[in-house]
C-alpha cells in the first residue's frame, strides 16, 4: 500500500498541474412535452435530456449535484471507469444524494468517448433523468470529423414509471397492442393454409408465449435530445462536412434501428472505444448502447435520421439539414416483426420433440434444427440465409423473427463488425467462466439471473486480478441488455484480442453470448439488464470485487487514484 | 449550465496525505428498495354492468378484484353482487378475503372466507382455491367452499379473450357451480347448480383502465336447483342483454 502511494504521488509530481473542471448539476422536476402529450418529469438543470457534459480526458472532474426533488436520487456516469464509490448506484456505491442535499462527486476521466450520465434511483431515469456525456481525447482521433452532434434517442411515455412497472406486474400484456389478432389468423391461414396456421397458434398458446412480445412497453413517443418526431430535432451541416454523431440509447425499454436515407454511415466507436470503421445502411442500437457514426452529406438537402423501435410500435425522428426548417420525407415504419420458435429455444423444458417440426420451420421462416443455445461456436456463422439472400446474425437465434435486415437491403451493423480499433487489454486467456442464466416469467413479470430475483440473491464475487469469461444464455424470449458498472466488457465476437470492449451487450432470446472482463477495479459494483422494468423486477447483481490495492471501503477522498490502472 | 472551467493544480494533499487506513471493514450493503420485493396493488372490475333480461328484469352487477402485495404473497379481496333495481334488493352478493401465492409457473393457490350476504340467510365458506392461466390462453379459476355447516361446492370459472383487433376484444366467460350437498335454505340443490356464461364486446378506451362493452349472459339453473327455484315462483332460465365497462385502477 505504501509503495502504491508513493508511486502515486510521484506520478502526480510530474504534471504538477493538471486539467480539473468544475460543473454543477441540479435535479429538477421539470415538465416534458413530446409533441403529443406533456407530461411531468425529472431533468438535470431543468431540462431533460440535461445538459450535455464536455470533458477532457486526464481531467480532474469536480460534479456538484444537487437534488431538489422531495425524494432520494444519485447519478451514475454510464461507462466511465472511475472509484466504485463515485459510480452513484445507491446501496452499492454510496448511500445516494437526500432531498436538499448537495453531493460532490470528484474523480479522474481516465477515457474518451461518447458516454452518458443517468439517475439510478427507482424510476427516475425513465422520467426523463438522464444526459449525455462527451470526452475529448488526449492525442488525436483517428478519423476525421468537421463538427459533432450527440443524438440521444429516449422512449418517452405518458405513464410514470411507478404506474408503468405496476400495470406491468397486475397485467403483463398491458401495453403490447401488437398482439396477434383474428385478423392476422385468417391472413395467416391464406398464406400457409388452416391446420398449419391452427397448429402454430396451439403450439405458442401451449407454451404461453406470445410470438408479438418484443416490446413490454408501448405508447411511448421516440424522442432525439428532447424532441419527438413532430418538433423533429435539426442538425445543420454545410454540404460536405463530415460529421460525427454520437447515437446514446437512453431508453428505458426500447431498441431503436437507425438509418439515414440517402447517406451511408461510418461506425467508428461502440461504447466509448473506437472501432475499426465500418461502413452500414443501418444499425440497432440497444438500450444505454452507444455508437458513433460518421456521415458526410454532400448536397444541400435535408436528411431524416429515421429510428424505429425493435418492435416497429414507435420511432424516433430528427433532421440533418444546411439550415434550421428544412425536412426530408419520414419513411412509414416497417410491420412489426413476431418472434419464431427459434427465439424460444433458450427456454428450459420445451418439448421441441413434440412439436411439428415441418409445420414450424414453415411458419417461422427457421429450421429447428441446431436450435442448441449453448454453444455460439455451434452456429454456423456464414451461410444462414434468411428472406432469401440475407445472410444472418450470428447473434441472433438462427430463425429469429427479430434478426434485422436494412430497409434499402444493404449493410445491417452486427456485432461480429465490431473490432477494436485499439485494444485496451493484453489477450490473454480467462482464468474462470461465469454462467448467467437469463431468467424470467413474463406472466408474472418476474425477471431474474439463473433463476434468482436480485432481492434474494446473493453478490457475484470476482477476485482482483483476474479476467473472467461471463457466458450470457438468454433463456427468456426477450433480449436483455447487460451492463456491468466499473469494469470493460470485452464482448466475444470471434476476433480475439481485437474483440470489441463495450459496457453494455445485448444479449438476444435463444441465444447464448460470451463477454469477458478484466477484474480491475475494486469495491462492489452493479450488474444489470438496462431495461429499466426489468432490471426492477430483479434482473440485476451486485458484484463485489475482491482483493486488490484498495480492498475495502475507502472514504470518497482517499479513493480519487483508482481506476486510472487499466 | 454553470460550468465553471479553470486550470488549477490539483492539491497532492487531498489524495495522498489524508491516511487511507483501509483495514477491511464491511461494503456498504444495499437497503434500498431494489433489495426490496415490489409491492404492487390493484383494483379490477371485471364487469360493471347494467343487465335487462328476457322477463324485463333489471339487474345492477359487479364483479370486482381488489389486492395489494408482492410476487410472494397477494391479499385479494373479491367483491361480486346483482343488485334487483326495480325490489331494490341483493341478488347476490359475496365477498371474499384471500390470501394467494404461487405455486406453478403460472397458477397461484388461494386461501380464505367468502361472506353471502344477499336478501336471505347469509352464508360463510372457508376458501381454498386455484387460479392461473392454463395452456391456450384460457383464464382459470376453480374454488372448493365448506360453508360452516359443513355443506361443499365447488366453482369453476374460466375466461377466453380473442382479439378482433388489438381494441376490440369479445371476451367469453363460463362459470359453473357443483354442490356436493344440499343447502335448502338458499335453494342449491345436490349436483350442478347453475352456469352463467357470457359474451362481451369490449373497446380499449383509455389504456386498459376503461373498456365499455355490450354484451349478453345466459344464466341457467340445473336438477334439484332448478325445482327449488321452480317451487319458490322463480326463474330457472334467463337471458341478459348488458352493457357496461370493464375497469382497472
Amino acid at each position: 500500500m505504501k509503495a502504491r502511494l508513493l508511486a502515486g504521488a510521484l506520478s502526480m509530481l510530474l504534471p504538477m498541474i493538471a486539467l480539473a473542471g468544475e460543473y454543477d448539476l441540479t435535479v429538477d422536476r421539470i415538465k416534458i412535452d413530446t409533441g403529443d402529450f406533456v407530461k411531468e418529469g425529472i431533468g438535470y438543470n431543468g431540462k431533460s435530456p440535461g445538459p450535455e457534459l464536455r470533458f477532457k480526458e486526464g481531467e480532474e472532474v469536480t460534479i456538484n449535484v444537487t437534488n431538489n426533488l422531495d425524494e432520494m436520487t444519485s447519478i451514475h456516469w454510464h461507462g466511465l471507469i472511475l472509484p466504485f464509490d463515485q459510480d452513484g448506484v445507491p446501496g452499492i456505491s454510496f448511500p445516494g444524494i437526500k432531498p436538499g442535499e448537495t453531493f460532490t462527486y470528484n474523480f479522474p476521466v481516465v477515457q474518451a468517448g461518447t458516454y452518458w450520465f443517468h439517475s439510478h434511483s427507482g424510476f427516475q431515469e425513465p422520467d426523463g433523468a438522464f444526459g449525455a456525456i462527451v470526452i475529448e481525447p488526449e492525442g488525436r482521433e483517428p478519423f476525421r470529423y468537421d463538427r459533432d452532434y450527440v443524438i440521444q434517442l429516449t422512449d418517452k411515455h405518458p405513464h410514470s414509471g411507478d404506474r408503468i412497472m405496476r400495470n406491468l406486474k397486475t397485467t403483463p400484456d398491458y401495453y403490447n397492442r401488437q398482439q396477434q389478432t383474428v385478423g392476422e389468423f385468417f391472413s395467416e391461414v391464406s398464406e400457409h393454409g388452416f391446420m398449419d396456421s391452427v397448429k402454430d397458434r396451439l403450439a405458442w398458446g401451449d407454451m404461453r408465449m406470445m410470438k408479438a412480445d418484443i416490446e413490454d412497453v408501448q405508447g411511448f413517443t421516440g424522442m432525439i435530445n428532447g424532441k419527438g418526431p413532430k418538433q423533429n430535432w435539426t442538425g445543420v451541416f454545410k454540404p460536405g462536412e463530415r460529421i460525427r454523431l454520437r447515437f446514446i440509447n437512453s431508453s428505458a425499454m426500447t431498441y431503436f434501428d437507425v438509418r439515414i436515407p440517402g447517406l451511408d454511415m461510418t461506425v467508428v466507436q461502440a461504447d466509448g472505444n473506437n472501432v475499426q470503421p465500418v461502413n452500414v445502411d443501418e444499425f440497432r442500437i440497444g438500450v444505454a448502447e452507444t455508437y458513433d457514426v460518421i456521415v458526410r452529406p454532400r448536397d444541400a438537402q435535408a436528411y431524416t435520421v429515421f429510428a424505429e423501435s425493435m418492435g416497429r410500435s414507435g420511432f424516433a425522428r430528427a433532421t440533418l439539414a444546411p439550415e434550421e426548417g428544412m425536412q426530408a420525407p419520414v419513411p412509414p415504419m416497417r410491420d412489426p416483426a413476431r418472434l419464431t420458435m427459434a427465439d424460444m429455444a433458450g427456454m428450459p423444458g420445451m418439448d421441441h420433440g413434440g412439436m411439428d417440426h415441418s409445420t414450424m420451420s414453415d411458419m417461422d421462416n427457421s429450421s429447428m434444427a441446431g436450435m442448441d443455445p449453448s454453444s455460439m461456436e455451434g452456429m454456423d456463422h456464414s451461410g444462414m440465409m434468411e428472406n432469401g439472400d440475407e445472410v444472418s446474425d450470428p447473434f441472433y437465434a438462427k430463425g429469429s423473427g427479430i434478426a434485422p435486415t436494412a430497409a434499402n437491403g444493404g449493410k445491417f451493423l452486427s456485432y461480429t463488425d465490431l473490432k477494436a480499433q485499439k485494444p485496451l487489454y493484453e489477450d490473454r486467456e480467462p482464468t474462470r467462466e461465469i454462467e448467467l442464466r437469463l431468467t424470467g416469467n413474463m406472466e408474472r413479470y418476474t425477471w431474474s439471473i439463473n433463476g434468482v430475483k436480485y432481492e434474494d440473491a446473493d453478490p457475484i464475487r470476482l477476485q482482483y486480478g483476474e479476467r473472467v469469461r461471463f457466458k450470457f444464455v438468454n433463456e427468456t424470449m426477450m433480449t436483455h441488455p447487460m451492463h456491468l458498472h466499473g469494469m470493460w466488457s470485452i464482448l466475444d465476437v470471434g476476433a480475439g484480442e481485437w474483440n470489441p470492449i463495450k459496457h453494455t451487450v445485448s444479449v438476444q432470446p435463444g441465444t447464448t453470448l460470451y463477454m469477458e472482463t478484466e477484474v480491475d477495479a475494486p469495491g462492489q459494483w452493479a450488474f444489470h439488464c438496462h431495461l429499466s422494468y426489468h432490471a426492477a423486477a430483479g434482473m440485476f447483481r451486485k458484484v463485489i470485487v475482491e482483493g486488490g490495492p484498495e480492498a475495502s471501503q475507502p472514504s470518497t477522498e482517499a479513493a480519487t487514484d483508482a481506476g486510472g490502472d487499466a | 449550465m454553470n460550468r465553471t472551467k479553470s486550470l488549477m493544480a490539483v492539491s497532492l494533499l487531498g489524495s495522498v496525505l489524508i491516511p487511507a487506513v483501509v483495514s477491511a471493514q464491511e461494503m456498504l450493503s444495499d437497503i434500498t428498495d431494489r433489495k426490496k420485493p415490489i409491492t404492487i396493488w390493484g383494483a379490477q372490475f371485471e364487469e360493471f354492468e347494467y343487465r335487462y333480461s328476457d322477463a324485463d328484469e333489471e339487474l345492477a352487477v359487479w364483479d370486482a378484484d381488489i389486492f395489494y402485495g408482492t410476487d410472494d404473497l397477494k391479499v385479494r379481496w373479491l367483491s361480486k353482487g346483482e343488485y334487483a333495481i326495480e325490489e331494490q334488493t341483493y341478488e347476490g352478493l359475496e365477498n371474499q378475503l384471500v390470501g394467494q401465492v404461487p405455486i406453478s409457473k403460472f397458477f397461484d393457490a388461494k386461501a380464505g372466507v367468502r361472506f353471502d350476504t344477499p336478501e336471505g340467510p347469509d352464508r360463510t365458506y372457508a376458501v381454498l382455491g386455484v387460479a392461473g392461466l392454463a395452456p391456450q390462453w384460457f383464464e382459470v379459476d376453480t374454488n372448493f367452499y365448506v360453508s360452516k355447516d359443513g355443506d361443499t361446492s365447488a366453482e369453476l370459472d374460466a375466461e377466453y379473450e380473442l382479439l378482433f383487433t388489438n381494441y376490440w376484444i369479445l371476451s367469453a366467460n363460463l362459470d359453473a357451480t357443483v354442490a356436493f350437498s344440499e343447502d335448502r335454505e338458499i335453494g342449491v340443490g345436490k349436483g350442478l347448480v347453475s352456469t352463467e356464461t357470457g359474451l362481451r364486446l369490449s373497446y380499449d378506451l383509455i389504456d386498459r383502465s376503461f373498456s365499455p362493452y355490450v354484451g349478453v349472459v345466459h344464466e341457467r339453473k340445473y336438477g334439484d336447483t332448478a325445482d327449488f327455484a321452480e317451487a319458490d315462483g322463480g326463474s330457472t332460465e334467463d337471458w341478459f342483454a348488458v352493457i357496461g365497462a370493464r375497469l382497472s385502477f
